[in-house]
């Protein structure tokens, strides 16, 4: 008994929602940061689960593409969380309201 | 029993995923993202992307996430330094567009009707997807170390002290 694709797509709605959720509702800089690698995770369940479905691989190859991407805006994210945390002493959201209006 | 072992996957990938934005403590949700990680990895096998959940593993468990933990020790937050949630009063707002969002996603989602047959034991391992990086998709591939050498010097030059 194999599973249905649909299973997957839908589980990767359910992670994108909980990550877009968490950008929205976290105040903590690297939670919120966190919260973008889950999105970026769903998308990549999706993409395997069509190149599954389609029985093309250029869907693991986009996966590899889109998690060298991460891990380069994970280091220039938590470098810049590391220079915000030296000017402002603090990792929350609410601080870097220079540009609010 | 690959529908018990999808929803035993699945459930502990989307209840670690809720307690990564839910929990107070970032340590807590740096741990709780790789748990996730491990049991989206699982699910990667499923689909026969045995590649992919190698380097889901080894990438996002191993690298990144180890950052991510580097990067929080070396701040050393104390609670105090979280300051004021200044949304506690529309957080409940969030909630209802995350559940509207969704329903569009599944909504969305629903239309994929397709079955899926077997396909053979080569799809999705090593030598077929590095022949798909090297040969179809190898101009991508060469300008990904473009990218990773710019973020480099940028988390460099972004993390340096002294920088104004």
């Amino acid at each position: 008994m194999t599973v249905p694709i649909d299973y997957y797509i839908i589980l990767s709605a359910f992670l994108f929602t909980v990550g877009v959720i968490g950008v929205v509702i976290s105040r903590n800089l690297i939670v919120m940061f966190m919260a973008v690698e889950i999105m970026l995770n769903a998308a990549n369940l999706a993409l395997v689960a069509f190149s599954r479905q389609w029985k093309l691989m250029d869907g693991h190859v986009f996966v590899f593409l889109v998690m060298t991407v991460a891990a380069a805006e994970a280091a220039v994210g938590l470098a810049i969380i590391i220079a915000v945390f030296r000017n402002r002493e603090s990792v929350n959201a609410d601080t870097l309201n220079l540009m609010k209006w | 029993m690959e529908l018990l072992i999808f929803a035993l996957a699945a459930i502990i990938a989307l209840a670690s995923a809720i307690m990564v934005i839910t929990i107070r403590s970032p340590i807590g949700s740096v741990l709780y993202l790789i748990l996730s990680i491990l049991a989206q990895s699982v699910l990667y096998i499923m689909l026969s992307g045995l590649f992919v959940a190698a380097f889901l593993v080894l990438l996002y468990g191993g690298a990144i996430l180890v950052l991510f933990l580097f990067v929080i020790m070396m701040l050393n937050i104390r609670q105090a330094d979280l300051g004021t949630d200044s949304l506690r009063r529309v957080k409940p707002l969030a909630w209802v567009f995350g559940a509207v969002l969704l329903a569009e996603l599944v909504w969305v989602a629903m239309a994929t009707t397709a079955r899926i047959s077997a396909v053979d034991d080569k799809f999705g391992s090593v030598p077929e997807v590095a022949r798909l990086l090297y040969g179809k998709f190898v101009y991508p591939f060469e300008l990904t170390s473009i990218l990773l050498l710019v973020a480099i010097v940028g988390a460099v030059v972004m993390a340096k002290k002294g920088l104004s």
